[in-house]
């Protein structure tokens, strides 16, 4: 096992060079973009930008030069200094993540609770109304856009019935309330958040369990267990559920990069000082080291994600042999 | 019996607190380099200025109990409020007053508002609470640009203001105390018990920040907020049901202030007077003060408020005329010659982009007004929108614009000289257009020299003409305010200036507070 | 199921119709600036209202019907474009070549794709153009596997080998022989990719980042409805709904050709 999460480890080495790659190379579209604002007749204005983010990222050097710079900056930490506050970019970065790999998480952890046993429940009555009903009902969650769902709970539970809070996480009082009464406001201002993030994505899984369900129930060897006489629901919980919901655990670190991505609309609507809104407020103040550190960050947690995802998968399934 | 009596006795009601709403986070609370609203909203109450404006828009006392001026208005006599102190104990003297005005005209230092003090030959200390200012020549703005706010010598002495921490934790002389600040979520003062005007009646103000004008107002009918601006849409149609009668008390006014598009003028389209005029004609302002402002606001033809005795009535507003328009970009040369809808000249597309702040939707609505009525006349806007503080810092400081849509806040003084001044046009200044006339100058210098209201309005009712035809601002429109307060605030009165001047005596009755942890 | 596809049809092209017929459909121009008729309720006049410059609303929810479809259809195209490329080049060749590029391949699904777009278009700037090609250069990867599994199966099979053994390229092995047979489950990525490119793109407009104005698109209307939210409900309904049954079509659809082709 040790063995399989060190070559694990050992292969994310190119991945992570790849994801600095990548962004090594959306920073040069920079520079040379052609934005509306170059001024032709005040060069020394647009020069100085240029200069700024040129001297940022070292772009005056040749480019492997450049890379071996950005990379090393990279591995110490060092992500730059915000254009809007002048706050190192890291710092930015660091005291958002939390929130929205909080909120993910609850989110992750809601999807699984309820998607899978829908998933598996449609499977067992495969074809039947049930199924149908169900399938209609997650592809209603999948193609509802979040910014609508967002903004439809916000008028009507936030304001129209006033049940829960509408923007940020915490309430004006908050230093001024018991350690109970915090965590109180924190989930009642996450709330609604949390649910809209999870509703798009239980479509995903379920029907992912779903049809992973109606395939295991096929098996031969459940055949032979229903033979043999023993119960159904032995049948379903002991023996299909266990083989079908292996694959699920992959399909979780797929969607990782998808919930760290979808929390920029709601984060944005619900005024949450999470990682989703902070990258929103870089583009429209085109604050481009918080935006690259930002890709360069989330990538990595996918990354890590992902290998997480795999190690479990590889623990929980004995048909794996850990070559 | 005793009842009646114990009610007279009963004093002003302390306590509670106001939550403020503002789409804006200020920049930085060193107050002289305050020049966006939201630095300036809390540095107005954290900090004092030598004199204010009372409620009917007279000069009276602040930090200066009285003055003199001399005859020949070369000399003010401040006599300072004695007992005043810094809000970390220390005693407010004269001093202090010397810093703030050398920090003023220090070239390191990055203020726009040094015009005013480089008018004065010099400073003189007669004792801690006297002081003499020497001007070069006569300066008639000299008096009221002593309201500018005085800071604390023995904290910023050797201090970088640039850079110095204390503009995140500023200690003042003003009705409330800086509590904290908590970066994209709020700021928090408390009433300062010592203030030399009396104890603020409210116990806490708190300028909460919500970048977005829809969920600003979605917690002000959560009551999350208590005191925010209006947009005409919310005022008109979202504030008329019982909730809002019942619990919230609104006003209307004319707002001390314009709206404007200011052209880069050293973008060769924009140098031309006759493509600023002409879209001028191509825009119908009307059509966006009833659109936009649903009716609530004037047309703006210069730089200062309707109101104002500097203001020439005589200017009148173009007409909206799209075919002079389209005469006049002729005649500048421009002409639609690949038929494509938009003129050209010299091989160069006539298409440029209007840059506003975001969060601001009238200011969006406007711009999309403006790309269609300059559409119709052969010219291409874009529309771009970019977050406040950036805004300021990246685009207007650094002059990185074709034409930005903007607002300029004003006061009663009618000198401009910092905004239209040729000579005003470094990094951080106000006259970020480029604007550059002779005529204008010279009127500008004589308006500041002059004392006689009678003669300050004809030079200044000139400038409104040159700049009304000159264009280089395409003016827009005045529009009014509409704060929204909650109804436990009572002690609000509208004067000739707003809401603003009484605000320490605003107060919520006992049981009616809310935020009394 | 066959119902739900069957809806699935009729929704794809309803809009598709309206987006080709707009100029016959919308009763009035888009651009039509109105004041007197700032955020009317829906009327006879103006079955779904108007907005707040006072153009109506019906008209520029049609336009809009054409920014969604041809963001996605392009959008796609390209993604598809690029994934059946590097797919079959990958699964044709295999040993380093498909190492290399399944690695890339991973590389790109860790980030997060919104993320990636929305930092594309900020160092850009927001235009039509820009938003599909960026989408499309940032969902080819589904694609891409699919195509190369399917490859990976067949180029073992007898008709590749004959076609082989009387000298065909490379190229026209892949391009006659292998993509078309390995075809249909990309089909279905399609067709579902459309509905996710038509969920980006109202995104990207929602915030102000994507299609600007004037230009209608349904995303930048549910904007404009957030600023007046209470006061004009019908500017928060009917873009909503659009996007919502698109997509919900497109799925349909998607879901359906899964179905079909998973039982062939």
């Amino acid at each position: 096992m040790i063995k399989y999460i060190i070559r694990r480890l050992i292969g994310l080495i190119p991945l992570l060079l790849g994801i600095t790659v990548i962004t090594f190379a959306v920073i040069h579209l920079a520079p040379g973009s052609p934005t509306d604002l170059e001024e032709q007749f005040n060069p020394k204005v647009s020069l100085e930008v240029r200069q700024r983010i040129a001297h940022l990222y070292g772009l005056d050097k040749p480019l492997h030069v450049q890379y071996t710079d950005w990379l090393g900056r990279l591995l110490r930490l060092d992500f730059g200094i915000s254009f809007v506050d002048s706050r190192p970019v890291i710092e930015k970065i660091g005291e958002r993540i939390p929130i929205t790999l909080g909120i993910n998480l609850a989110s992750i952890i809601l999807i699984l609770l309820i998607g899978i046993p829908i998933g598996v429940s449609s499977a067992v009555k495969e074809g039947a109304f049930y199924d149908r009903f169900m399938t209609v009902f997650v592809f209603i969650g999948f193609a509802m856009p979040t910014f609508w769902l967002s903004l439809i709970l916000m008028d009507l539970i936030g304001v129209r019935w006033g049940l829960l809070p509408i923007s940020g996480i915490k309430s004006l009082e908050f230093d001024k309330f018991s350690f109970f009464e915090k965590i109180i406001d924190i989930a009642r201002h996450l709330t609604l958040p949390i649910f809209v993030s999870a509703f798009g994505g239980l479509a995903g899984i379920s029907r992912y369990m779903r049809s992973n369900m109606v395939h295991v129930l096929k098996q031969d060897y459940i055949r032979t267990a229903r033979a043999k006489g023993l119960k159904e629901k032995d049948v379903i919980y002991k023996h299909a559920l266990k083989n079908a919901l292996l694959p699920v655990v992959t399909i979780l670190g797929l969607s990782i990069p998808g919930l760290i991505g979808g929390s920029v609309i709601f984060e944005s609507i619900f005024s949450i000082p999470g990682m989703g809104r902070l990258f929103y407020e870089s583009v429209m103040a085109r604050d481009y080291p918080v935006i690259m550190g930002g890709l360069v960050i989330t990538a990595i947690l996918t990354l890590l994600g992902n290998l997480l995802a795999d190690v479990s998968y590889a623990a929980v399934d004995p048909r794996i042999k850990l070559e | 019996m005793f009842v009646p009596l114990l009610l007279l006795a009963a004093g002003p009601h302390y306590g509670d607190a106001i939550v403020v709403g503002s789409i804006g986070e200020p920049r930085s609370l060193v107050p002289i380099l305050a020049s966006d609203s939201a630095s300036g909203a809390i540095c107005g109450l954290v900090f004092n200025g030598l004199i204010k404006y009372d409620k009917d828009l007279n000069l009276v006392g602040d930090l200066a109990e009285t003055w003199e001026v001399s005859e020949d208005g070369l000399e003010i006599t401040f006599y300072l409020r004695k007992g005043v102190r810094w809000h970390d104990g220390k005693p407010f003297t004269s001093k202090d007053v010397e810093f703030t005005y050398k920090s003023l005209i220090d070239p390191n230092v990055r203020t726009a508002y040094a015009g005013d003090f480089q008018m004065v030959e010099r400073l003189e200390i007669i004792d801690d609470y006297t002081l003499k200012v020497f001007y070069k020549e006569p300066f008639s703005p000299g008096l009221s640009s002593w309201g500018m706010n005085m800071m604390p010598k023995h904290l910023l002495e050797g201090e970088d203001l640039n850079t110095t921490g204390f503009n995140r934790s500023p200690i003042g002389t003003g009705p409330y105390k800086f509590e904290v600040w908590k970066t994209g979520e709020k700021v928090e003062l408390l009433s300062n018990h010592d203030y030399f005007e009396g104890r603020p009646c409210i116990d806490r103000y708190i300028y909460r920040i919500i970048p977005d004008q829809a969920t600003l107002f979605l917690e002000l009918r959560a009551e999350g907020v208590d005191y925010i601006s209006l947009t005409p849409l919310q005022f008109k149609r979202q504030t008329e049901s019982r909730f809002f009668k019942d619990n919230f008390q609104k006003f209307n006014f004319p707002s001390f202030g314009y709206t404007y598009l200011g052209y880069n003028l050293k973008d060769p389209k924009f140098r031309d007077i006759k493509v600023r005029q002409a879209i001028n004609y191509a825009v119908n302002k009307e059509e966006i003060i009833r659109g936009v402002l649903l009716g609530m606001g004037r047309v703006s033809t210069g730089p200062f408020i309707p109101e104002s005795w500097a203001y020439n009535n005589e200017v009148r507003a173009a007409e909206y005329d799209p075919g002079k328009a389209r005469l006049l970009l002729k005649e500048a040369g421009w002409s639609d010659t690949d038929g494509d809808g938009i003129l050209e000249k010299d091989g160069v597309r006539f298409s440029f982009t209007i840059i506003t702040n975001l969060g601001n939707n009238q200011r969006k609505l406007t711009a999309e007004i403006l790309q269609k009525r300059l559409k119709e006349v052969g010219i291409d806007v874009k529309i771009k929108i970019i977050e406040w503080s950036t805004f300021v810092s990246e685009f207007i400081d650094k002059r990185r614009f074709d034409a930005v849509l903007l607002g300029w806040g004003l006061s009663l003084e009618p000198d401009m000289y910092d905004i239209w001044y040729s000579a005003k046009t470094k990094e951080g200044e106000f006259n970020f257009v480029g604007y550059s006339n002779q005529e204008v100058d010279k009127l500008l210098l004589e308006g500041r020299r002059t004392f006689a209201q009678e003669e300050r309005a004809g030079i200044y009712r000139r400038i409104h003409e040159i700049l009304y035809e000159e264009q280089p601002y395409l003016f827009l429109y005045v529009p009014d305010a509409l704060p929204i307060i909650h109804g436990r605030f009572k002690g609000i009165e509208v004067g000739p200036g707003g809401i603003g001047h009484n605000f320490i005596k605003w107060h919520v009755p006992e049981g009616e507070q809310r935020y009394t942890r | 199921m066959n119902k739900l596809v069957f809806l699935g049809i009729i929704i794809v092209s309803f809009f598709a119709i309206l987006a080709i017929f707009a100029p016959l459909i919308a009763p009035y121009d888009p651009g039509q600036i109105d004041i007197e008729n700032v955020l009317t309720s829906p009327s006879k006049d103006h079955i779904f209202g108007t907005d707040s410059l006072g153009r109506d609303l019906f008209s520029r929810m049609v336009y809009g019907t054409r920014i969604s479809l041809l963001v996605g259809l392009i959008a796609v195209g390209i993604s598809a474009i690029i994934g059946i490329l590097l797919g079959s080049i990958a699964g044709y060749y295999g040993r380093w070549v498909d190492v290399v590029i399944m690695r890339f391949v991973d590389i790109m699904l860790c980030f997060p794709t919104f993320f990636l777009i929305l930092a594309v278009i900020a160092l850009l700037e927001p235009s039509i153009i820009n938003i599909m090609v960026i989408i499309g250069v940032t969902s080819w990867m589904g694609v891409a596997r699919l195509i190369r599994a399917e490859i990976l199966s067949l180029k073992e099979r007898d008709f590749i080998y004959a076609e082989r053994a009387i000298g065909a390229s490379d190229a026209r092995i892949i391009s006659r022989h292998l993509i078309p047979n390995a075809i249909a489950p990309v089909l279905v990525s399609i067709t579902l990719g459309i509905a996710a490119a038509i969920l980006v793109e109202s995104s990207l407009s929602f915030l102000g980042i994507g299609v600007q104005p004037p230009t209608p698109s349904w995303g930048n209307i549910l904007s404009e409805g957030k600023s007046v939210m209470g006061a004009a409900w019908w500017m928060l309904l009917f873009p909503g709904m659009a996007i919502f049954v698109t997509v919900m079509g497109y799925n349909l659809l998607g879901e359906g050709l899964r179905e079909k082709f998973l039982k062939t």
